[in-house]
Parts: structure tokens; C-alpha cells; sequence
């Protein structure tokens, strides 16, 4: 459904170069699930602003089939402090400029489904880390995307809490249909939620491996041995690709 | 309910203070505060006062909105798009350090002696204070909410309501608190020459008449004035800035 090709991204510091990303290629099939993981400062914050449009790549290209809603979810959430929960759901309505009502019902109903009932008048600096993530679940929700890019979504989240959401995002593909990318730093999140697993090296980031996954998609999966196979596996692909920077 | 208890009380003790020192000094500069007071409400009774009050507050009113109007929306202006504020940001730090009280005779010619001078003149005092906080405030909005506004399609304008505007507002409203002291102290001077209406007017006539009761009279309404102002900023404050103070 959506490809990036042979892109690359370098950004001119004061006085050097800095080569960010270099020669990414893959694509992501729809329905499907993405997970990028790598080491801290490796890019991948920067690839999903290639694909979120953000950035543009200095070579190369991101492609996308079709005309699809896409929906994103920064670093620490991006919430607006000063716009109250329903605000900050019923944002993107309100710029699309859809009719107050509409905007209303769909915000209620993300409310409720995101176990937010009561909530929408809060401000989110009075919400635990766990509700502030839902709350900016139910924002990229709200404009029903096709695709929903994820930034660390749970990072800074108890185990517990962290599990949860974890289902919370499986459900959005299997139940909704949306296509999911989402960085990460865990092995288990990359191993639980994509079907497809990219492995950057460091500084300038390029991808070592590609891990498939195809038994992911199930909140069972999690208690299996393949699963634990694949952790198995995606951490010595880790392992191998920071080897001799780290050690 | 504390903090009015603690206001009330810091009052009290001022007002004791001041009781002490006219006892101590015993001289005709200094009155009792309840000879003070008394005559301030015989001023209101008999509406004597309630003319110049009046003008005064508009004076000093028309003039902090003449500089809100202009300053907020040229600083956030400035703050917010880069190439300007390199442009412009050197006419604020060269006129920013001048007196521009000095301005005053410059107004006169320019304007007359009417009410206009006197609210130009702290329009222009003020509207330096709340540029350069506006301009500081807009420029420190976070990279991450303009990318999650640009992740949900918004235009440059709706960035501006959604995301500049309101993260500036909790120092716009810091810099107003200062700017109205800085008001009713060039409403002072404005109104202590060229003009027979005004508090102003009121304190110098009765200086020059050494009537001391009317002199602190016309402090004591000038400070109420000044008092009224910030009373209504404060209540403006957790209104529109209700998400700083909720916690």
C-alpha cells in the first residue's frame, strides 16, 4: 500500500553533514503491521516523518497508493496542554471543519472506546501517562485513518499498562482494518505488533534486517513459542547490528 | 478561600502600618488612613470623584487594549515565522530600551492634548513590554505540536489559533500583569499636566493647593484603580487560561 525507495535523509548541521538515513527501501502491504526497531539514534524517529510527510528524503522517495487517511502519533504523544480531552480528539475534525455535531458523536464514541467516559473535560496534564496515550490514540482515531504511524507510543508506560494498549493497537488492525508502522524500542512490542519487522543499524541508519512475522496478530500470540523464538531471534539481529559500536 | 483570608489580612497590616506612621510622623504630609478613607467615600457620595474616576479607567483601558491589539498579534507574528523575526526583532531590541516616555511632547504635537495622547502614550509603553513577551513566547512553541498539527492537515492559520496563540497566552497574561502597573503609573503622568479631569489631575491640584487629605485621596483611588485592573486579570486569567491552573 505505501513504499519508500532508496531514500535517504541528511540534514546540514553547523558545520558537517548529517547523514540521518541512508538507502531505506520497503514496503508496507496493506492491512498489514510495520515495526522498526534500532538502536537510540539511528533515525527512526526520522523515517516516520519521511512517511508522515514531515521531512522529505534528499534522495529517493516515499510512494503511496490510492488517496489514504493517514493518522500519526508523535513522540510524548503531542497532545495540546490547553485544549481539553474532547478538544484534543475533535481536533482534526474541527480543522477538516466538519459540523460541530458530527464532531460531538465521534468524539463521544472514541471517548467510550478508549475507556475515557467522564474524562472529556479534563486537560491532559491531570491524566495518567496510560490516559494520555488513549486519548491521543482516539485524536489519530478520530479522522478514521487507513494507515496510523506510530512514534514509541508506550515508552513511557508501566509493563501492565503497556500490555494493554499493546492489545489496544493489535485491535486497531485486526478489527478496523488500518495499516500500522510503528517505531519502537522493544523487542517484544516489534515482535507482538508487526508482521513485519525492520532492523536499522546505526548512525547513518540502514536497514540490517527484515524479520517477517506472520504468526503476530493474535493477543495469544503472546504466550507462544514461536513468539518467544521470534524475540529470540530479532535480539541477536539486534545485537549483531550494534555490534562493535557498543561494545 | 486561604488566599482572599491572606489578602485581606496583608491589607489590614498595611493599613496598620500606615496608621503607626502618621501617629509617629505626625506631620500634615502624612494623614491617618480613616480621615483618608473617610473622605474618598465622601467623594464617591457625593459624586464629586466618580467623573474623574471614570476617565481615568478609560484612559488607562483604551490604552492596554490599544497595545494588546497591536503588540500580540505582531509578536506572535515575529516569534513564529523565523525569516521575520530576523528582520524585525532589530527594530525591538533599538526602540525597546528607549524612554519612550520621553515621546510625550512628540505626542503632543502630533496628536494634542486631548484624551488620545494620553492613551497613545501608554499604549506605546506597554506595547513593548507585551511584544517582547509575546515574541519570546511564540518563538519557544515545542517543534513537536506544529508537527502534530501539520500531521492533521492544518494551515498556517489554524496553527496559529490552535497551537502559537494559546501557548503564548499564560506569558501574554504575565506580561499584562506587569504592563498594568506600568498603566496607572503613566496614567499618572499623562494626566498631571495639560488636562483638568483624571485622578491624576486630582493628586497634583491638591498637592498644589497642600490640601493632603485630597492628595491621598487621589492615591488612594488611584491605587484602587490600579487594584480593579488587576482584580479583573486575575479573574481573566483562570478563565481563559483554565488549563495552567487545574492540577
Amino acid at each position: 500500500m505505501f513504499s519508500i525507495k532508496n531514500a535517504s535523509f541528511t540534514f546540514a548541521a553547523e558545520d558537517h553533514q548529517n547523514h540521518v538515513l541512508s538507502d531505506i527501501s520497503f514496503t508496507i502491504k496493506q492491512r498489514s503491521s510495520c515495526a522498526v526497531i534500532g538502536p537510540s539514534g539511528c533515525g527512526k524517529t526520522t523515517l516516520l516523518y519521511l512517511l508522515a510527510g514531515l521531512r522529505q528524503p534528499n534522495t529517493g522517495s516515499v510512494e503511496i497508493q490510492g488517496n489514504p487517511t493517514v493518522g500519526t502519533i508523535l513522540q510524548n504523544y503531542g497532545l495540546f496542554p490547553w485544549k481539553s480531552v474532547n478538544q484534543n480528539i475533535g481536533l482534526g475534525l474541527e480543522l477538516q471543519r466538519k459540523p460541530a455535531g458530527l464532531r460531538k458523536k465521534i468524539t463521544a464514541e472514541l471517548l467510550k472506546e478508549m475507556g475515557l467516559d467522564g474524562f472529556g473535560d479534563h486537560y491532559p496534564g491531570q491524566l495518567s501517562g496510560g490516559m494520555q496515550q488513549r486519548v491521543a490514540f482516539a485524536r489519530a482515531l478520530a479522522i478514521n485513518p487507513d494507515i496510523l504511524l506510530m512514534d514509541e507510543p508506550l515508552s513511557s508506560l508501566d509493563a501492565l499498562t503497556r500490555e494493554r494498549l499493546q492489545n489496544l493497537i493489535l485491535s486497531f488492525r485486526i478489527i478496523k482494518g488500518i495499516t500500522l508502522f510503528l517505531v519502537t524500542h522493544s523487542i517484544e512490542e516489534a515482535v507482538f505488533l508487526g508482521s513485519q519487522i525492520i532492523v536499522l543499524g546505526e548512525k547513518p541508519g540502514r536497514i540490517k534486517h527484515v524479520l517477517q512475522n506472520p504468526d503476530c496478530g493474535d493477543t495469544a500470540f503472546r504466550k507462544s513459542d514461536s513468539y518467544f523464538s521470534q524475540c529470540r531471534t530479532l535480539r541477536n539481529m539486534l545485537e549483531e547490528s550494534v555490534n562493535g559500536t557498543e561494545t | 478561600m486561604e488566599r482572599k483570608r491572606n489578602i485581606i489580612i496583608a491589607a489590614l497590616v498595611m493599613v496598620g502600618i500606615w496608621e503607626l506612621a502618621a501617629f509617629l510622623l505626625n506631620t500634615m504630609a502624612l494623614p491617618n488612613p480613616r480621615a483618608v478613607v473617610s473622605h474618598a467615600l465622601q467623594m464617591v457620595s457625593d459624586g464629586s470623584i466618580i467623573d474623574d474616576l471614570l476617565i481615568s479607567c478609560t484612559r488607562a483601558v483604551c490604552g492596554i487594549l490599544l497595545a494588546l491589539l497591536t503588540a500580540v498579534p505582531l509578536g506572535l507574528f515575529i516569534g513564529a515565522e523565523p525569516q521575520w523575526r530576523r528582520r524585525l526583532s532589530p527594530y525591538i531590541y533599538l526602540l525597546y530600551p528607549i524612554p519612550h516616555v520621553v515621546l510625550l511632547p512628540l505626542i503632543i504635537i502630533l496628536f494634542g492634548i486631548g484624551n488620545f495622547s494620553k492613551i497613545f502614550l501608554i499604549a506605546l509603553i506597554i506595547f513593548f513590554q507585551i511584544i517582547v513577551t509575546t515574541r519570546d513566547a511564540a518563538k519557544s512553541v515545542h517543534q513537536n505540536y506544529y508537527y502534530a498539527m501539520q500531521t492533521l492537515g492544518a494551515t498556517r492559520l489554524q496553527i496559529y489559533r490552535h497551537v502559537i496563540f494559546p501557548s503564548a497566552l499564560p506569558k501574554i497574561m504575565t506580561a499584562m500583569r506587569i504592563s498594568i502597573g506600568t498603566a496607572v503609573a503613566i496614567l499618572f503622568f499623562a494626566e498631571s499636566f495639560a488636562t483638568t479631569r483624571g485622578l491624576g489631575y486630582i493628586i497634583m491640584d491638591s498637592w498644589g493647593r497642600a490640601d493632603y487629605i485630597a492628595l491621598y485621596s487621589g492615591i488612594f483611588f488611584m491605587a484602587l484603580l490600579g487594584f480593579f485592573l488587576y482584580l479583573l486579570l486575575d479573574i481573566a486569567e483562570r478563565r481563559i487560561c483554565r488549563w495552567t491552573v487545574v492540577h
